[in-house]
């Protein structure tokens, strides 16, 4: 059961910030999809409504994503879609339903750091970065590193790179949550990207096995070494054995379809 | 809180908790088409639009909604009849609980798809879980509509 005791939806960042720091139990709203599962008391609940977060733009350089755009608008934004041929869009079309996605926001998405995150794969590929109102800019990669701490994601920002990246999953039935995710990038000089998330804790690049694999290593030896490199476990969706051995088939068919990027 | 609902194109000013969803607003304002299934934003029972987007209502704060546009079934009673006369000569209503979601999903799908695939079809509906039986019937129900839409020339071409 969730209870919340205010509700505010500040007009400024300052606001929100000093809101949010102001009780334990304040914090900002994303789309509230998960709000049910389990049990919360919240004091004040802050929406970021009025602070014009809600954009995908670009600039020569990067393309910017506000903290208050939702899943929905990344699957069918055409920069997104375009942006290292949709890795991004495609592994948001795969979370719950349209209407889940037309609530989700981003900000909220990256900030909890679900393990489960159908985003976070493809954001790490793309080496991605996020913009904190107090933490400054970080690489998601950091960001992902470090604990919680109260901040407010104000947007993702993605460098514009040459190559081409992609997402793949398993999961029991479409919509469900995934079992074992990831996401591969080749760049135009075969740099290799590999980030695997759903083991089940969050996604986390293979940067061992990726350096191999650009080095010429083959792509059996690759998924070995990412099973050796990173850690699994055990929930109620797959067994740590199980999440190993589908790592490797994910990693193959990943590196397939990235596979002929760099002769075109 | 006193919040403003424009809800099927009436406003309606009502006290609500911080913490009301708008099914328990809608339910209890006598909007009984709008039902509640999982509760936890999983099964597209409750689907609604907000501002003409299709979401969850079981899990959209009430006062998130003020100064926005609802639309449940009942606002849409003639759209859904067409629709509807569809699903029952595919026997595909079963037992009716999921019906009021998924005929929102699909006249919003209709809004938003252009040409539409199967594929699209389904990957669209995927939030609307149906307790009864399989999504032949409703698949089939959907394509004959939009098939019948483009026939009588108020729809867009079918793949």
């Amino acid at each position: 059961m969730v209870t919340i005791k205010e509700y505010i939806a500040p007009k400024t960042i300052e606001e929100a910030y000093e809101l949010l720091i102001a009780r334990k139990n304040n914090l900002i709203l994303g789309g509230c999809g998960f709000i049910k599962i389990g049990s919360r008391n919240i004091n004040t609940a802050i929406d970021l409504c009025n602070l014009s977060l809600d954009y995908i733009v670009e600039n020569e350089e990067e393309i910017l994503i506000g903290a208050d755009t939702t899943l929905r608008q990344l699957e069918i934004n055409n920069i997104i879609k375009n942006h290292c041929g949709g890795a991004i869009s495609q592994g948001v079309s795969y979370i719950v339903g349209v209407q889940f996605r037309n609530m989700a926001r981003v900000g909220a998405s990256v900030f909890s750091r679900y393990g489960f995150s159908d985003l976070l794969p493809s954001l790490l590929v793309l080496d991605a970065k996020v913009r904190l109102y107090k933490g400054g800019v970080m690489d998601l990669k950091d960001f992902l590193e470090k604990k919680y701490e109260k901040d407010i994601l104000l947007e993702v920002i993605l460098p514009k790179k040459d190559g081409i990246a992609v997402y793949d999953c398993l999961r029991k039935s479409s919509g469900d949550l995934p079992i074992i995710n990831g996401a591969m990038f080749k760049g135009n000089n075969c740099e290799y990207v590999i980030a695997i998330g759903s083991r089940p804790q969050r996604a986390k690049l293979a940067e061992k096995s990726m350096e191999a694999l650009e080095y010429g290593a083959s792509i059996d030896k690759v998924a070995d070494m990412v099973v050796d490199e990173l850690h699994f476990g055990t929930n109620m969706r797959g067994s740590r054995e199980y999440r190993e051995e589908m790592c490797k088939v994910l990693i193959k068919r990943m590196h397939d379809k990235v596979g002929g990027y760099h002769d075109r | 809180m006193k919040v403003t609902l424009t809800i099927n194109n009436s406003n309606r000013t009502l006290d609500v908790r911080p913490d009301e969803f708008l099914l328990d607003t809608l339910r209890r304002l006598g909007y009984l088409s709008v039902q509640r299934g999982c509760d936890t934003s999983s099964c597209g029972l409750c689907a609604i639009w907000v501002d003409d987007e299709i979401v969850l209502s079981c899990t959209y704060l009430t006062v998130r909604a003020t100064g926005k546009s609802i639309t449940t079934l009942e606002g849409v009673r003639d759209e859904a009849k067409k629709f509807t006369d569809f699903l029952a000569d595919e026997g595909a209503e079963q037992c009716g609980y999921c019906a009021p979601g998924f005929i929102m999903t699909v006249l919003a799908m209709e809004k938003e798809l252009i040409n539409p695939s199967e594929e699209e079809i389904c990957h669209y509906l995927n939030g609307n879980l149906c307790r009864c039986t399989g999504y032949k019937g409703q698949i089939r129900a959907v394509k004959k509509y939009l098939e019948s839409k483009v026939a009588r020339g108020e729809g867009r071409w079918l793949q």
